[in-house]
């Protein structure tokens, strides 16, 4: 590489890690302060698992998470073979668009309509309150299961047709030469959109925000709360450890994708407009 | 000899166009077929019929007896050596080969035994635990081959197994395939558009065209004797000519009267004369029955490749003598060096050999309307 | 013709898509209906377009010094946000651009590496990384700390549209890299050598071949940084001490203070300018296709 470039390289990893380097060094920080480092203390780590109210909301977040995950999996796998096996270009170009609008909506937009139609829906039916883990459940599968397509639909596509052909010529049912040739072939795309998704969840603040009620907190939710108020290291202390629960989910899913391109695949699908993929 | 599968009037139509126009096929036990011709020609379309992965629109596809039209494949006696094989990737050389045993549920110790069985008639012992993927194109073809036929099914159809393989592995492996077919006595029934491959191996060849079955034959009655000018211009190079038939062994073409052993055209016919290239001697000028001029001599080693033109018609010549372009020759055709076809509408699109291909002769037919 | 018949479907196959069918009926597309019901009417439900005008009418007085003035209410926090937004998407292809064509050149293996590292601050939660730019550029922050340090005058940017700014670029950077590389990446090299072969220099090739090539991917980046930088409604509020009010910060006041036919308007009158604008670029990514 060219000295220039690295250069430039390296203020740019500057400018995108000088953030998280800080949160991370701060987090151990003796003080109080956010921005006068005074010594190196796990005081705020311990301060956070004594903060019952956070301890809640992570178990929310990561019972949230898991639900909407395996949902979106099997309805987003259910609805990826669906699609691959459609012939009429116009049903596929329908269910393409409904897939994409999710993903191109901005999220405070798939928030508050999904939020308006609990409202309103619960009105109808005289509850007292609308929203609930049950409604926040529903919008993190809805915007979970675009991301589940676009991982698994592709791997259907790319998929030689003849496999599961060879194996009902030798003998398997539909469904068996399904289950024993196409799912394994699929397999790495099912646990990409898993994993997406389950990160997805987790990650959502915006949607949640809009969806949510009963007091069920999520953890951005309850970040958001926290920063509301004066915030001490003991956030930083959290973002912490969700970075590097993070960093390790990454790694696994870098795992089981050796060439990097299910990686930047999904990277893109956080968010990203299908059509101009297909000119990309 | 026991008829296995018949094709009775099948039609196919894909998208509106109609890819198998009415045809009908009877295949025997214990034999080699081969369905042959150019690509769109519905020899794949046959094939996918016979194993169950398409439907036809009109027609019956008789089993041993029995009206197989609705049957799925999975339920056929029919195995399907795949294009590009088809091998499972999760699984390994074994498990691909046991699969469609274990699918039918054989007792362990006898799925081991046929499986290594098949593993040594097709030369792969010793392959069993090897990762599909890290095999070479030949070696995945034999283990895709053993894999149909590990449940002995009555039929084996083979969707241009060789298509991948470079020229040498292919002529070996058109000999294994042959050998195979004698050993397990399983009719095969092979797709290709190599003619070369289809004479070598088939003991009938089914040439097709355009949806339609053109001619049936062994390899031998569809060289020497084919049946209209596609078969001929498809089998090996034919200078195919305009004639007539004047009478029994008497034939006028080229403005000259032949002797040949046809008979039963009928008197003052016209029909379409068929001459081999490496039926013609070169003689001089004076000794011939038709006179020319070299136009072109192209050496391929084996032997000389000339283009003659004789009145404005291009001939080719396969000869080992030497000539020289703009050479005026004569040329001599012995009797049984010509054969007779009725017209068809074949007639007149083959045997001229200005190019040999459609797509320049497309070229040069759009150039000399500019020039003109 | 019976079930499991060559080329038949079974029954189950054609259910296969019913739930999803169903859930995206219901959860993706009508909402969206809900949100043009909301905006079109008033609290007890009756139609009208009172929602709508208010966007475009309501006026408020803005005090600076000694000047206040009237003012359009919502069509300035639009043009204020389709100001920052422009902005911050300039700034983010400026920067992206470069580090895109940089890492397409790079060796494999320091290609992997580049992008696992352009995508970590991706995965950290989006609060926390806006929060930490706060405490950055704080009057009293590190960043004011290191121009101390180096003997330059602290600066104040936290509470302006710069903070602002700069909260944006550095959340949807990424997003902005990440087509753009990918379309680099994946461009065939022999059409570089063919240029290089046929007379240009480097800079020719990346005017005459590269720049072209690469629009599609950088129409994707655009789009993905522009849509989220004029929706948001946090980073304005804590980069811009609150000051600053952006259409996702309209839509979210109304919400919490229970007015919901209203922010549905704002909701409604955003979704239709955004799919104005995409079936725009759409047209014009076509005809750049097309002329290609």
């Amino acid at each position: 590489m060219k000295p220039a470039s690295k250069v430039f390289t390296a203020l740019i990893m500057i400018f995108l890690f000088a953030p998280i380097v800080i949160l991370l060094v701060f987090s151990f920080n003796e003080a109080k302060s956010l921005s006068v480092f005074s010594g190196f203390s796990l005081y705020w780590y311990r301060e956070l698992f004594r903060d019952s109210e956070t301890l809640n909301a992570v178990k929310n977040t990561l019972l949230l998470a898991v639900c909407a995950a395996a949902i979106s999996t099997v309805m987003g796998t259910a609805a990826a073979v669906g699609i691959n096996k459609l012939r009429s270009r116009y049903l596929h170009a329908v269910m393409d668009t409904v897939t994409n609008i999710p993903m191109i909506n901005p999220e405070i937009i798939t928030g508050i309509s999904l939020m308006l139609m609990f409202v309103f829906v619960g009105r109808l039916f005289g509850a007292a309150t609308s929203l609930s883990f049950w409604t926040l459940l529903i919008a993190h599968v809805t915007f979970c299961l675009p991301y589940v397509i676009l991982q698994v639909l592709p791997k259907l596509q790319q998929m030689d047709q003849s496999l599961p052909e060879a194996a009902m010529d030798l003998g398997c049912t539909p469904l068996r030469a399904f289950l024993k040739v196409e799912i394994p072939e699929i397999l790495p795309g099912v646990i990409t959109g898993m994993i997406m998704a389950f990160t997805l969840s987790l990650d959502d603040f915006v949607i949640s925000y809009f969806t949510t009620g009963n007091g069920f907190q999520t953890l951005p939710i309850r970040i958001y709360n926290m920063t509301k108020k004066t915030v001490t290291p003991k956030m930083y202390a959290l973002a912490t450890i969700i970075f590097f629960v993070i960093l390790a989910l990454l790694l696994v899913s870098n795992l089981s994708d050796s060439d990097g391109s299910q990686t930047i695949k999904a990277a893109k699908q956080k968010r990203q407009k299908h059509s101009m993929k297909n000119h990309a | 000899m026991k008829k296995i599968i018949e094709l009775k009037n099948i039609t196919k139509t894909f998208d509106g166009e109609v890819v198998l126009d009415n045809i009908s096929l009877d295949i025997y036990d214990n034999e080699f077929l081969t369905l042959l011709g150019p690509s769109g020609c519905g020899k794949t379309t046959t094939l996918r019929l016979i194993g169950g992965f398409e439907s036809a629109d009109a027609g019956d596809i008789i089993f041993m007896g029995e009206n197989i039209n609705d049957v799925p494949p999975h339920k056929r006696n029919v195995n399907t050596v795949f294009q590009r094989y088809a091998l499972f990737p999760h699984l390994n050389v074994f498990e691909n080969v046991a699969f469609p045993l274990r699918e039918k549920k054989v007792p362990k110790s006898e799925i081991d035994q046929k499986v290594r069985e098949m593993l040594s008639l097709v030369a792969l012992t010793g392959f069993e635990h090897r990762s599909v993927t890290s095999l070479s194109g030949g070696q995945q073809q034999r283990v895709a081959i053993a894999r149909a036929l590990v449940s002995q099914p009555k039929v084996l159809l083979l969707d241009e197994p060789l298509a991948a393989l470079d020229l040498k592995l292919r002529k070996d492996m058109q000999q294994e395939l042959k050998k195979i077919q004698k050993a397990t006595g399983i009719t095969f029934v092979f797709v290709t558009h190599d003619q070369e491959e289809a004479l070598s191996m088939s003991d009938t060849v089914v040439v097709m065209s355009e949806g339609r079955i053109q001619q049936i034959g062994t390899p031998i009655d569809i060289y020497n004797e084919p049946e209209n000018a596609f078969v001929a211009d498809f089998i090996g190079e034919s200078n195919i000519l305009d004639g007539v038939m004047l009478e029994d062994r008497k034939v006028a073409f080229s403005g000259h009267v032949f002797d040949c052993v046809d008979a039963g055209f009928g008197r003052k016919k016209p029909v379409d004369v068929v001459v081999r290239p490496e039926d013609v001697d070169i003689v001089t000028e004076e000794k011939g029955m038709l006179k020319g001029v070299v136009t072109s001599v192209t050496f391929l080693g084996v032997h000389y490749e000339i283009i003659v033109d004789i009145n404005g018609f291009k001939w080719m010549i396969q000869t080992t003598d030497f000539v020289d372009v703009d050479e005026h020759i004569g040329l001599y055709i012995e009797p049984d060096a010509i054969h007779i076809m009725n017209k068809s509408e074949y007639s007149g699109m083959f045997g001229d050999y200005s190019s040999f291909s459609n797509e320049l002769d497309e070229l040069s037919d759009a150039e000399s309307e500019t020039e003109e | 013709m019976k079930k499991n018949a060559p080329g038949q479907r079974g029954l189950l196959q054609k259910l296969i898509l019913a739930p999803y069918s169903v859930w995206a009926a219901l959860f993706i597309v009508v909402p969206l209906g809900f949100v043009a019901y909301y905006a079109f009417t008033d609290s007890a439900f009756h139609f009208t377009f009172d929602n709508i005008t208010r966007f475009f009418t309501a006026t408020s007085t803005v005090t600076e010094g000694e000047i206040s003035r009237e003012v359009h209410t919502y069509l300035l926090i639009f043009a204020r946000s389709l100001k920052l937004a422009v902005i911050s998407t300039f700034i983010c292809l400026l920067m992206g651009y470069p580090m895109a064509y940089i890492m397409a050149r790079a060796s494999d293996r320091t290609q992997k590496i580049l992008v696992t590292l352009i995508m970590i601050p991706m995965w950290m939660n989006f609060l926390i990384r806006t929060y930490a730019w706060m405490t950055i550029l704080q009057d009293t922050g590190i960043f004011n700390g290191i121009l101390g340090l180096v003997g330059l005058g602290p600066v104040h940017i936290i509470g302006t549209e710069g903070a602002v700014v700069i909260g944006m670029v550095y959340d949807y950077f990424p997003y902005m890299i990440l087509p753009i590389y990918s379309i680099m990446a994946k461009m065939d090299v022999k059409l570089l050598e063919a240029a290089r072969d046929l007379g240009c220099n480097n800079l020719g090739v990346l005017r005459r071949v590269i720049w072209p090539l690469s629009l599609p991917g950088v129409i994707s980046g655009i789009i993905m940084v522009l849509i989220p930088s004029i929706s948001t409604f946090y980073i304005s509020q804590k980069l811009g001490n609150g000051k600053f009010y952006l259409i996702g910060d309209a839509i979210e006041g109304q919400y919490v203070a229970n007015n919901l036919h209203f922010a549905a308007a704002i909701a409604f009158i955003l979704m239709v300018i955004l799919l104005v604008c995409m079936a725009l670029m759409q047209r014009y990514a076509n005809k750049k296709a097309v002329a290609a």
